[in-house]
C-alpha cells in the first residue's frame, strides 16, 4: 500500500503533524499566522523564559453562569485581554418571531432574560399597544408596575445570592433564595408560571389579581425591608466582600456609554439614566423613587446599585399597594391583533438595563421582522476594558457584578 | 491605623455571623421541604400551568367541538386535532392529540378556547424514555 493512500475513514495523525509546542513559548503555528485577530496571537517569549498564554473559561465554567465562553490571555495571574465568545444558546428567536402572531412572539421574550420575563412581555405589549392605539384601564397599569417591581426584586436577589455564591459565601446563595421563593411563589398564584410567566397581554394582563394578592405584597414589603438590612450586614459590610470588589473592575463614565452599558452597571458609573424615569412608560412618573447611582464605577458600586435598587422597589411597590383602584384590568380584549404597516420601537427598564423591542408590520397578523436590544449583550462589551490589568480572580467577581444572562446576549 | 481596621473587620464578621445564627435558630425560616415525600401534602396555586388536560364531566362527555382555535393559537404545532364525522354527518372531535415534548406551556390555547374545554392541569412528574410517550389523546371518546 503507497502512503499516500488512505487506510480507513478514522486515521489518527502522526504525532510528528501537531503544531509545534514548545515548554518555552508560544505554538509556532499560532505565532507565524497572520490572519488571526489580535486577541488570539501572543508575543514573543522573553529572555527569562516566561510567556503569555490562553485559557478558555467556560462555556461549562459555573461563574459564568450559562454558556459563556470567555478567552482569556493571561501574563500569569495578569489579565491582558478577554475576548467572549457568544452564540452557544443563539436559538434565532427573531427569526422566529416572524413566523409566529404578535401575541405567540410574547412567550418567546420570556426565553431572553427569563429573570425579567415579566418586563420583557411588557416591551412587546406596549410596542404593539403603540402600534394600534390600545389604552390600558388604571388597574392594569397599576398590575403592570407592581408585577414589574417584583420581578425586579425578584432578579436581584438571585443575583446577590449569586454573586455571594462567586465570592465563596455559600450561605448568601440560600438567604437570597429563601426571600426569592416568596416573590416565585406569588408568581405561581399570579399566573401559574415561576419562570416564564407570559401574563401580559396587550391592553393589560391575561388575568385579574388573584385573592389577597395586595396583602401578600405589603407583607413581603415589610419583609424585605428587614431581610435588605440583614443581607447588608451579612454581606455589603465583610471586610472580605470590600477587599474584593472596592476599586476593582472600574469603568468610567464615559466608556460605559461608548460601550453602550445601561441599567445597574452604567449607573455605577454615574450615567444617570433610568427608562422609568427619563422616558417614562407605563405610570411611573406616579410614583417617588431615587435613582440611585454610584461615584467610581468599581465592583462595589455595582452591588451597591442593586442594593438600592430593591430598597427603591420596595417604595414604589409600597406606593402602588396602596393606590391600586378597583375596575377592569384589560382593555377590551381583539380576536386578533392585526398591527398596521410601519415600525415600532417601545423600551423598558428591565432589572438589567434598557430591553428595548423594534417591530416592522406589514399590516398583517405576523411581525415582519423584530429585533430586540438586550441590555446583557452591551453590557457584556465592556468585559474587556473592565477587567484588563486586573487579576484572573477578579474577573470572576467582574463577570459577576455584571449580572449576565446568557440566553439574553444570544438570544 | 492597622489596629482600628483590625478591630473593625472583626467586628463586621462577628456582626455577619449573628445574621448566619440567627437564621440557624429561627425556625420560622426554615422554608426546604422534602419532596418527593411530601408528594400527597403538596399544594398547587389555583392557575398552575401544567400540562394541558381535557376535563370530561361524570357521563364522561366534554365540551369540545373541534373548533381548531387551540391549534392555531399554539406557538409550537403542538395540538392536533383530528376531526371525524358522527352519525348525523355532522364534523366532530375524533382526536385531540397533544404532544408534550414541543409544549411550552404558554396558556395560549386555554385562553384562545370558546369552551373551556381544556384547562392547564397541575401535573409536572412528565419524565418519559421516549419523546413519543410524550404524545397525549386527551379526549376519551369522540365528540357529539
Amino acid at each position: 500500500m503507497s502512503e499516500s493512500m488512505p487506510q480507513g475513514p478514522i486515521q489518527p495523525a502522526p504525532i510528528s503533524a501537531a503544531p509545534a509546542v514548545s515548554r518555552t513559548g508560544a505554538p509556532d503555528a499560532v505565532k507565524k499566522s497572520g490572519s488571526l485577530p489580535p486577541g488570539f496571537t501572543l508575543r514573543d517569549v522573553r529572555p527569562d523564559g516566561s510567556h503569555e498564554y490562553f485559557l478558555n473559561m467556560g462555556p461549562q465554567h459555573p461563574s459564568t453562569h450559562g454558556v459563556l465562553k470567555l478567552v482569556v490571555r493571561l501574563d500569569g495571574e495578569t489579565v491582558l485581554e478577554t475576548v467572549p465568545h457568544l452564540g452557544f444558546i443563539h436559538r434565532a428567536i427573531e427569526k422566529m418571531g416572524e413566523n409566529e402572531t404578535f401575541i405567540q412572539y410574547m412567550h418567546l421574550t420570556d426565553r431572553m432574560d427569563y429573570l425579567s420575563s415579566h418586563i420583557n412581555n411588557l416591551c412587546v405589549c406596549l410596542a404593539i399597544e403603540k402600534a394600534m392605539n390600545i389604552g390600558v384601564p388604571e388597574r392594569g397599569e397599576y398590575i403592570r408596575v407592581i408585577v414589574c417591581e417584583l420581578q425586579r426584586i425578584q432578579s436581584h436577589l438571585l443575583w446577590w445570592g449569586a454573586f455571594g455564591m462567586d465570592m465563596g459565601a455559600v450561605s448568601a446563595f440560600l438567604y437570597g433564595f429563601i426571600e426569592r421563593e416568596k416573590i416565585t411563589q406569588l408568581f405561581e398564584e399570579l399566573c401559574g408560571a415561576r419562570l416564564t410567566m407570559n401574563y401580559f397581554r396587550p391592553g393589560g394582563s391575561n388575568a385579574d389579581l388573584p385573592e389577597g394578592f395586595i396583602g401578600k405584597v405589603k407583607t413581603l414589603c415589610e419583609e424585605m425591608k428587614f431581610s435588605l438590612d440583614e443581607f447588608d450586614v451579612l454581606v455589603s459590610q465583610n471586610p472580605i466582600i470590600r477587599e474584593r470588589t472596592v476599586g476593582v473592575g472600574l469603568l468610567s463614565k464615559e466608556r460605559a456609554i461608548s460601550n453602550g452599558c445601561t441599567g445597574p452597571v452604567a449607573r455605577a458609573s454615574g450615567v444617570n439614566y433610568d427608562v422609568r424615569r427619563n422616558d417614562g412608560y407605563s405610570i411611573y412618573d406616579r410614583f417617588q423613587f431615587d435613582v440611585p447611582l454610584g461615584a467610581n464605577g468599581d465592583s462595589f458600586d455595582r452591588y451597591r446599585v442593586r442594593m438600592d435598587e430593591m430598597r427603591q422597589s420596595v417604595r414604589i411597590l409600597e406606593q402602588a399597594a396602596a393606590g391600586i383602584p378597583e375596575g377592569q384590568y384589560r382593555s377590551k380584549e381583539k380576536p386578533n391583533y392585526k398591527v398596521p404597516a410601519g415600525s415600532y420601537f417601545a423600551a423598558v427598564e428591565t432589572a438589567r438595563g434598557l430591553y428595548g423591542t423594534y417591530l416592522v408590520s406589514d399590516n398583517s397578523f405576523k411581525p415582519y421582522r423584530v429585533k430586540s436590544r438586550s441590555p446583557g449583550f452591551s453590557n457584556l462589551s465592556a468585559i474587556d476594558e473592565i477587567t484588563r490589568g486586573g487579576k484572573i480572580a477578579d474577573l470572576v467577581t467582574v463577570l459577576s457584578t455584571l449580572d449576565l444572562i446568557i440566553p439574553d446576549i444570544d438570544r | 491605623m492597622t489596629l482600628s481596621r483590625l478591630f473593625h473587620d472583626t467586628l463586621s464578621m462577628l456582626k455577619g455571623m449573628k445574621v448566619t445564627i440567627l437564621y440557624l435558630t429561627r425556625p420560622s425560616r426554615v422554608v426546604t421541604q422534602q419532596y418527593p415525600e411530601n408528594r400527597e401534602t403538596l399544594k398547587f396555586p389555583e392557575r398552575f400551568r401544567g400540562q394541558v388536560v381535557m376535563p370530561h364531566d361524570e357521563k364522561g362527555e366534554h365540551t369540545c367541538t373541534a373548533c381548531t382555535l387551540c391549534e392555531k393559537a399554539c406557538p409550537n404545532g403542538t395540538i392536533s386535532i383530528l376531526t371525524t364525522k358522527n352519525i348525523a354527518s355532522k364534523r366532530v372531535l375524533g382526536e385531540f392529540i397533544y404532544r408534550f415534548s414541543t409544549c411550552t406551556l404558554c396558556n395560549l390555547c386555554i385562553e384562545a378556547c370558546p369552551f373551556d374545554a381544556i384547562r392547564m392541569g397541575h401535573g409536572f412528574e412528565m419524565a418519559a424514555y421516549k419523546r413519543d410517550e410524550l404524545d397525549y389523546v386527551l379526549n376519551k371518546k369522540e365528540g357529539r
